[in-house]
C-alpha cells in the first residue's frame, strides 16, 4: 500500500496530462455525436420514406463497424486519399461518428414515445414540421431521452481509451506508456482505473439524477 | 364557411367516407352524431387537413384543403379543432397553451397576446389555473383550457371532436356550458357528439352518419324527435335508451 502511495504521487502528474486529453476526446465526440445523432434521427423520423431510408442505412453501417476499425479508417486510410487528420481530430471525429447511431436511436425512441396526439394539436393550431419539432416534441423528448443520454455518456468516457490505438496520449496510453517503461503494472493499472473511476461517478450520479426527473 | 362536395376517403381498402357532402354556414351550429367507425371524426380531421382525402372537395371559405400544401397553415388558423383527448402540451402551463399559437404561429406580440390569454381563461371559467400545468387539472378543465386555446388562434370556425367522450360525466356539463355560450356568441361550430341534449339544445341542424354517409339530416329538433330514415330511429333509440 505504501508502495502504491509513493508510486502514485509520482505518477500521478504525468497521468493528469492524460487524463486532459481524455475529457478533450470525450467531450469532443460527445458534441459531434450528439449534433449528428439529432440529425440522422430527424431524418429517421421524416415522413419522406427515402430520407428516412438513407438515415437507417447509415446508423446501420456505423454500428456494424468497430470503433478501432473505423478509427484506423480515419487515421490511417484517410492520408490516402488525401486527407491527413491529426490523431486528435481523427479519435473526436471517429468516435463521434460511431456514437452518433447509438444517439440516433436514443432520440427517436424519445420522439416517437410522445403521443401523436402532440403532433396533431400542433398542427391544428397552425404549425409547421419545424415548429412543432422545436416546440412541442423535442422539449417532451429530452425528458425521455436524458437518462439513456447519460449512460451513453460513461461509455464514451471509457471508450475515448481506444483513441490510445492511434497514438492520442490520453490516459490509457499515458498509463501503458509508463507501465512498459518501469514495469510498476499494477500501481499503475490501479491508478490508472481509479481515475476513470473517479471521472464516472459525476455522470453516474447525472444519470441518477435524470432519472428521478424524469420520472416524475 | 364550410363545405364538404362527394368527399371520398379510405384506409387502406376501407372506405370509411362513401362520398359526403355537407356545409356549415357562418355562425351555424351543426352537430354530427352516429354510431362509433361511421366516419364522423374522419370528417372533422379532412376539414382541418390532419387526414387526407382522395376525391371531392373540401372547402373553407371557398379555398380548397390540401394536406400537404402551404396554405394548410392559413386554413388551420382559420379553423381550430378540439379534441377527444384534449392533446394540451404537458410541458406548458394552462396559459402557456393557450398563447402558443398566437405567439409562434401568429407572431403576436408576447404582452398582447398573454392579455387575451388571461382573458379567454376567464371565459371558459379558469382564470384561476393560469400557471397550472394539464397534469394538475381534471379532464373537464383540461378541456376548458384547449377549448380557450382553440378560440386564442381568432378563428372562424371552431372543430370539436367527441369533446366530452373522455370526461367523467359530472365534469361534461362545464364543457358543455361553455360551448354554448361560445354558440351564442355567434361562432360557427362542427360538433361530434354523443350529447343528445346539448344537439337538441344548442346546435340548429343535426347529420346523422353511418357507413360513411349521410343517412339523414334536418333541423336539430325535429330530427331528434321525429327521425325520418329506420337506421336514425334505430340509433336514436339505442343512444336514448340503453336499457
Amino acid at each position: 500500500m505504501e508502495k502504491f502511495l509513493s508510486d502514485a504521487t509520482e505518477f500521478f502528474p504525468i497521468l493528469l496530462q492524460g487524463v486532459g486529453l481524455t475529457i478533450l476526446v470525450t467531450l469532443g465526440s460527445l458534441l459531434l455525436s450528439t449534433v449528428l445523432g439529432m440529425i440522422w434521427a430527424l431524418m429517421r423520423v421524416s415522413e419522406f420514406r427515402v430520407i428516412s431510408a438513407i438515415s437507417a442505412g447509415l446508423i446501420n453501417l456505423i454500428r456494424g463497424i468497430p470503433i478501432i476499425v473505423l478509427l484506423f479508417y480515419l487515421y490511417f486510410v484517410m492520408p490516402d486519399f488525401g486527407i491527413t487528420l491529426t490523431a486528435l481530430q481523427a479519435a473526436i471525429l471517429g468516435l463521434g461518428i460511431a456514437y452518433s447511431a447509438y444517439q440516433a436511436e436514443n432520440f427517436r425512441a424519445g420522439i416517437e414515445a410522445i403521443d401523436k396526439g402532440q403532433i396533431e394539436a400542433a398542427q391544428a393550431i397552425g404549425m409547421g414540421w419545424w415548429l412543432t419539432m422545436r416546440r412541442v416534441i423535442v422539449p417532451q423528448a429530452v425528458r425521455i431521452v436524458l437518462p439513456p443520454y447519460g449512460n451513453i455518456m460513461i461509455m464514451m468516457l471509457k471508450d475515448s481509451s481506444q483513441a490510445s490505438t492511434i497514438t492520442v496520449a490520453e490516459l490509457a496510453l499515458q498509463g501503458k506508456l509508463i507501465a512498459s517503461s518501469t514495469f510498476k503494472n499494477t500501481s499503475v493499472f490501479t491508478l490508472v482505473a481509479l481515475m476513470y473511476l473517479t471521472m464516472s461517478i459525476p455522470l453516474i450520479l447525472l444519470v441518477r439524477h435524470f432519472e428521478k426527473k424524469s420520472q416524475r | 364557411m364550410i363545405e364538404l362536395r362527394d368527399v371520398h376517403k379510405s384506409f387502406g381498402k376501407n372506405e370509411v367516407l362513401k362520398g359526403i357532402t355537407a356545409s356549415v354556414a357562418k355562425s351555424e351550429v351543426v352537430c354530427v352524431i352516429g354510431p362509433s367507425g361511421s366516419g364522423k371524426s374522419t370528417i372533422l380531421r379532412c376539414i382541418n387537413g390532419l387526414e387526407s382525402y382522395e376525391a371531392g372537395d373540401v372547402l373553407i371559405e371557398g379555398a380548397r384543403v390540401e394536406r400537404e400544401a402551404p396554405s394548410i397553415v392559413g386554413i388551420r388558423t382559420r379553423v381550430s379543432m378540439v379534441f377527444q383527448r384534449f392533446n394540451l402540451f404537458p410541458h406548458r402551463t394552462a396559459l402557456e397553451n393557450v398563447i402558443e399559437g398566437p405567439i409562434y404561429v401568429k407572431h403576436e406580440p408576447r404582452s398582447e397576446a398573454t392579455a387575451r390569454g388571461h382573458e379567454l381563461l376567464a371565459k371558459v371559467g379558469l382564470a384561476d389555473k393560469a400557471d397550472a400545468f394539464p397534469g394538475q387539472l381534471s379532464g373537464g378543465q383540461q378541456q376548458r383550457v384547449a377549448i380557450a386555446r382553440a378560440l386564442a388562434m381568432q378563428p372562424k370556425a371552431i372543430l370539436f371532436d367527441e369533446p366530452t367522450s373522455a370526461l367523467d360525466p359530472e365534469l361534461v356539463g362545464d364543457v358543455l356550458s361553455v360551448m354554448r355560450k361560445l354558440a351564442e356568441d355567434g361562432m360557427t361550430m362542427l360538433v361530434v357528439t354523443h350529447e343528445m341534449g346539448f344537439a337538441r339544445d344548442v346546435a340548429d341542424r343535426v347529420l346523422f352518419i353511418d357507413g360513411g354517409v349521410i343517412v339523414e339530416q334536418g333541423a336539430a329538433k325535429s330530427l331528434l324527435s321525429q327521425p325520418q330514415h329506420p337506421r336514425t330511429q334505430d340509433f336514436l333509440r339505442r343512444v336514448l335508451h340503453p336499457l
